[in-house]
């Protein structure tokens, strides 16, 4: 934890236009991550996981706008870069996997070529090694045959071997920063452990650091070094994995982990989460935006929004009356 | 468990779906004597079970398992290529898919689909959804109509304000009260869950899951859930069967199935599930890791010899490729087809009595 993070993310506030209203997806989100370190953001459908990976990336829809905050990047705010520098570092520095393979590949193209794409535009290969090199992707992340693989189109294959194809672009600049997007929704558990393993593997292998959006617990439990639980587009509490699941200290994280099925909990045991998210287009949102929801509410929660430091180094918990 | 249950409500013989694949051979071909055969793809081979009256079964297997398959054979959805499936002693088996949507049985079984958003009627509101199945099946006047749909709606805790909207206007827990009440609507004896909750977050799936619960308790029904979350499986059913390239490879009570998988398929289906039992401090239940690797074997036109899983299988010897492994008993109620059955069933059977022999005792 000594040396410059990758990746740092410092007080990003991000906006989205709409019909009806701003809608403040993101407000002050801070988090870094390290080389050869992989960290999970985890929080339900509308918690502002995957608005953050796509503000780093540069990716946000025209309706975003990012209103504070900084993203550093090997000594670039990714934030304030024009998009010439942006379009030289996504896919050579950093890279991306999308959350529904099928739908982020081409589907007219073969996949081999669409390896070759990449190491072409970043100007690592020569024309005529390109397809060389791609097969070579292909066997680094277990595609069977490669030769013949690299020849077919995505709807040839299978969801677990286009989300391969995926690493494999990702991969192929060997980036420093990977970001997944929920990676293995819509995959089969054994294909999901596969692609994770794989992840995992190469990312050591390459020291290279990673950021896992997700929505499973027991997923960010078993690969990440760290933890950032994200509600209603705030960071509710980051805490390295072992700290946060055995002493969650934000009540929503409690009621995250309560709520997950687990081997050795019946189904009544299982605690549901009273409410829903707060309507982020309100003109005045509760400092915290968990207050609503929570039992251990208590009246300066309607004051100010704590940023407390946690026990443990890199612990971070945004409560007045923690647990 | 046999027991309990004595009369089955479903009974399922010998069910076999298989697909055509490739083209027809020509005519020509064919006076020439020079067809090659059709390949056949085997969705659904062999397959024999039971539900008993209010009782749940999961189902499990991976996509492409042919989980759909077997779930639009019960459906009534897609013909049977051979097999029987009798419904409270009665074959329906035989009545064409095409009919069934008139058919007296019809009410009796119900589906609840995996996606709720994607199944309901975009320009219906969740009142004429609910309202839709009574009307085509179990016609009633206006006035019950209205009350029947909000009586529905208030078994599945969806408030009766919301009747009027639009799918679009709904939350996913919502629209997922929305498909149980369509699907509860007309009494149904059998209910048929393709992964209810797996577009849902976990806060609201656990809810969900209760209410599902919940309705079997109240109305007596039984339940087919078909999932690939085996922890939500294992919270929900009875009984277990896992289903690997047509075949059913393991049933068992879930309890037993999940502590002591025999089946080396299910085994690596478990381990595979992330987890965080060990950091929370929950009672351990280190499960060694087990990955199976490649991909399943082609299901058109498979060896009949040859074990399904074989190639894939870390156990696997030559045995496994000369003869397909039949189901067969390991423990009480559990059975699995594999020449191997893992080991620590026995084991664990010598140092712990059953729960469940003792339960039926």
């Amino acid at each position: 934890m000594s040396a410059v993070p990758v990746l740092s993310v410092d007080s990003l506030s991000v906006e989205f236009r709409t019909r009806s209203g701003i809608v403040k997806a993101l407000e002050n989100v801070s988090f870094a991550v390290n080389k050869g370190e992989m960290v999970a953001i985890v929080g339900e459908s509308g918690s502002g996981k995957s608005v953050t990976a796509f503000t780093v990336m540069g990716i946000l829809d025209a309706a975003g706008r990012v209103t504070r905050g900084t993203a550093t990047f090997g000594g670039l705010d990714l934030l304030q870069a024009p998009e010439a520098a942006l379009r030289d570092i996504r896919g050579r520095e950093m890279s991306m996997i999308f959350q529904n393979p099928r739908v982020a590949l081409n589907p007219i193209r073969r996949v081999g070529d669409q390896i070759a794409d990449v190491l072409l535009q970043h100007g690592n290969v020569t024309r005529r090694e390109a397809p060389k090199r791609a097969i070579e992707m292909l066997q680094k992340v277990r595609i069977p045959d490669p030769e013949r693989r690299a020849r077919a189109y995505p709807f040839e294959l299978s969801g677990g071997m286009c989300q391969r194809i995926m690493i494999a672009i990702a991969l192929a600049c060997s980036p420093k920063m990977l970001i997944a997007d929920e990676p293995t929704t819509g995959l089969d558990v054994t294909t999901q452990a596969a692609i994770m393993d794989l992840i995992a593997e190469l990312g050591k292998d390459q020291g290279m650091a990673t950021l896992l959006i997700t929505h499973d617990l027991g997923m960010a439990a078993e690969y990440c070094d760290h933890i950032v639980v994200m509600h209603a587009g705030h960071i509710v509490e980051a805490a390295p994995t072992a700290e946060l699941f055995a002493h969650p200290r934000h009540p929503y994280t409690a009621k995250l982990i309560a709520a997950t099925p687990k081997p050795t909990v019946s189904l009544m045991d299982l605690a549901a989460i009273p409410g829903n998210l707060p309507d982020l287009r309100a003109a005045e949102i509760a400092p915290c935006r968990y207050s609503a929801r929570c039992e251990r509410k208590q009246t300066r929660c309607d004051q100010a929004l704590p940023q407390v430091l946690g026990d443990v180094k890199n612990s971070v918990v945004a409560c007045w009356n923690p647990l | 468990m046999k027991d309990l249950f004595n009369k089955p409500l479903l009974d399922a013989q010998a069910l076999y779906k298989h697909f055509a694949v490739g083209r027809k051979p020509s005519l020509l071909d064919r006076l020439r004597g020079t067809a090659k055969p059709v390949s056949m793809l085997h969705a659904v081979d062999d397959v024999t079970f039971t539900i008993g009256k209010g009782e749940t079964l999961g189902l499990v297997g991976e996509s492409g398992c042919g989980k759909s398959t077997l779930v639009r054979l019960l459906t009534r959805l897609l013909d049977l290529t051979d097999g029987s499936i009798h419904l409270d002693g009665e074959e329906i088996g035989h009545l064409p898919a095409k009919g069934f949507g008139r058919s007296p049985y019809r009410p009796r079984i119900q589906m609840v689909f995996q996606d709720a958003g994607d199944s309901l009627n975009p320009r219906f509101t969740a009142f004429t959804a609910i309202a839709d199945p009574i009307r085509r099946l179990k016609p009633i006047p206006r006035e019950a109509l209205k009350a029947r749909v909000e009586e529905l709606a208030g078994m599945c805790g969806l408030p009766v304000e919301l009747l009027g909207r639009f799918p679009h206007q709904l939350s996913g827990g919502q629209k997922a009260r929305v498909g149980i009440a369509r699907a509860i609507a007309v009494e149904p004896d059998l209910l048929i869950l393709d992964e209810p909750t797996a577009a849902l977050d976990v806060s609201v799936q656990v809810v969900i899951l209760q209410l599902l619960e919940d309705l079997k308790q109240r109305l007596g029904m039984s339940y087919l859930f078909v999932s690939h979350d085996l922890n939500v499986v294992r919270l929900l059913c009875d009984r277990v069967m896992v289903m690997y390239l047509g075949r059913i490879v393991e049933s068992g009570p879930a309890e037993r199935v999940f502590r002591y998988p025999a089946h080396p398929y299910t085994k690596a289906l478990l381990s595979a599930i992330p987890h965080f039992d060990s950091l929370s401090g929950d009672a351990g239940h280190a499960t060694p890791r087990l990955r199976i690797s490649g991909e399943p074997r082609s299901p058109i036109d498979p060896d009949p010899k040859v074990c399904r899983f074989y190639g894939r299988c870390p156990n696997g010897t030559e045995a496994c490729s000369q003869a397909m492994p039949l189901l067969q008993g390991v423990g009480p109620g559990h059975s699995v087809a594999c020449h191997f059955p893992l080991a620590d069933t026995a084991a664990a059977d010598i140092a712990k009595p059953d729960p469940l022999i003792e339960d039926v005792a």
